[in-house]
């Protein structure tokens, strides 16, 4: 997604401006749509793996019930990003990126560590948040974000507050500065 | 409610509208700043004694909203109506990058009524100011839900009292004390759980309202003070706090402190906690058992 405003701005500039970083430029990877998920673009090659998702599920389906299971998961993912991208104080970091992955991603993500029956396809956190440079304040406006979109959602404050407990240790790989 | 709270209310109210400008200004003159990163009520409340925390018992948490990457900073007004006397309390905190806690504070032991029945006239007062410093350590209180470790911070607290001859007279040793923490904090998140301890090395009589040392012992004491909170919703918390203190009066016994509380903070520019508080004896007078209410106003 960076890659595409990028290259969106070079066929805007003109030439010569460009002469120099040229070398650098033409090495950057093609936008590629992902044939796997439509209308996401297509990420690097990685491992997939349960272990990206970057915490152990919670035994049992308690949690994903209480969460409403598929379907609330999902509306609260949805909250959540429509408040996220719309949040003044971290809106511009999820700009230039993809956010039907996000979605797609987050929805896996929250289900597997709420033990339902999904497995997380994701990246791990570190390698898909090295280059956001995210910092302390933006995790706690996400966190936020996160609790609201829960509340409206009907989850009650003390499982909210039991998934936020598997997320909250994953801040040392995703704030980079 | 005495006029005291009311006025309180109404800066609290004033410094509410003014708060939000003011962080920004603040955070434009400090380079790489920001405010407001941490969640509601996790920069704790202001202590009497003007450090982050509960309401008695200090935390290891720099008070207000700043994160690693900003500052924080409040001002507190805190009213405690017991039987025989009245104790109030104000002060400002300023925290930086979530590392650094600065804080003042400045308390009057109004003896009321009281004060003749001391022989220290109708409304003596005692006037104790307080200047804090306090560093995090280790450890994150909030995001580390992975582990044991609390969040562990060290302090200290310089306390200057303006009645030194009547502190003398009842057999205390100074007038001034310096005084010692390490505290260690936990939110136990996945149990809506915050628990909080700290020991203290201490000399203070009545936390230095009755100055320092005295005939009984004037060497700095280990004391414990602590608290439970328990997380109602992101702007709730109840809880309960406990403060052990030393005995160097003669003339006077000294219990322990308690209290029960519930704080609420709508937004991060403005809490409320109130708590029901039980001092004990103090300078004869048995059972002070009272009202405490603490509004603060930050970013
Ligand atoms: C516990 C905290 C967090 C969790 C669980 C989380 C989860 C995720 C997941 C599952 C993805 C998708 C990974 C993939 O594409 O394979 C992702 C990507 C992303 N996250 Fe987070 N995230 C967290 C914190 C944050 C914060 C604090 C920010 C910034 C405010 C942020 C911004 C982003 C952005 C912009 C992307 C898209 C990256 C890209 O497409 O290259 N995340 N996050």
């Amino acid at each position: 997604m960076r890659a595409l405003l990028i290259a969106a701005v070079f066929i805007a500039a003109p030439a010569p401006l460009l002469a120099q970083e040229a070398e650098d430029d033409l090495s950057l990877p093609p936008i590629v749509m992902s044939t796997e998920f439509p209308g996401e673009v297509e990420v690097e090659p990685y491992q997939r793996s349960n272990a990206n998702a970057g915490a152990t599920p919670f035994e049992g389906t308690e949690m994903w019930e209480t969460f409403g299971g598929a379907e609330g998961v999902s509306a609260i993912v949805e909250t959540f990003v429509e408040r996220i991208v719309a949040d003044p104080r971290i809106a511009e970091i999820f700009m230039a990126q993809d956010q039907v992955r996000l979605r797609r991603t987050l929805k896996e993500q929250f289900g597997y560590i709420l033990g339902g029956p999904v497995a997380y396809s994701g990246r791990d956190m570190r390698s898909s948040h090295a280059d956001l440079g995210i910092q302390s304040a933006d995790m706690g406006a996400l966190v936020e974000n996160l609790q609201i979109a829960m509340s409206e959602h009907g989850v009650p404050f003390r499982a909210q507050n039991r998934l936020l407990a598997k997320l909250a240790p994953m801040r040392r790989d995703v704030v980079t500065r | 409610m005495p006029h005291i709270a009311e006025a309180a209310a109404a800066v609290g109210l004033l410094a509410c509208a003014v708060a939000t400008p003011v962080a920004a200004q603040i955070a434009d003159w400090i380079p790489e700043s920001r405010t407001g990163g941490k969640l509601i009520l996790t920069g704790g409340v202001s202590t009497l004694e003007g450090s982050g925390g509960g309401g008695l018992a200090t935390w290891a948490v720099t008070s207000g909203y700043g994160e690693r990457d900003g500052i924080g900073g409040n001002v507190h007004a805190t009213y405690v109506n017991l039987p025989d006397y009245e104790l109030r309390s104000w002060g400002a905190s300023t925290s930086f990058w979530d590392r650094v806690e600065v804080s003042v504070a400045r308390q009057e032991f109004d003896t009321g009524e009281t004060g003749a029945a001391l022989g220290l006239g109708a409304g003596f007062t005692f006037t104790q100011d307080i200047v804090g410093v306090k560093v995090k350590l280790i450890g994150d209180a909030v995001y580390d839900q992975d582990t044991w470790m609390p969040q562990v911070a060290v302090g200290v607290q310089h306390k200057a009292n303006d009645q030194g001859a009547i502190i003398a007279a009842v057999g205390g040793r100074d007038d001034e004390g310096t005084e010692y923490y390490v505290a260690a904090t936990k939110l136990f998140l996945a149990e809506s759980l915050l628990v909080s301890g700290a020991v203290r090395f201490t000399d203070a009589n009545q936390t230095g309202l009755l100055g320092f040392g005295g005939d009984l012992n004037d060497d700095l004491e280990p004391q414990f003070e602590g608290s439970v909170g328990y997380l109602l919703n992101r702007n709730l918390a109840i809880g309960a706090e406990y403060r052990t203190k030393p005995d160097n009066l003669g003339f006077a016994g000294e219990d322990d402190w308690f209290d029960v509380f519930a704080a609420w903070a709508p937004n991060r520019h403005f809490s409320v906690t109130a708590a029901y508080v039980d001092l004990g004896s103090i300078a004869t007078f048995e059972d002070q058992r009272g009202l405490y209410l603490s509004l603060q106003v930050g970013f």
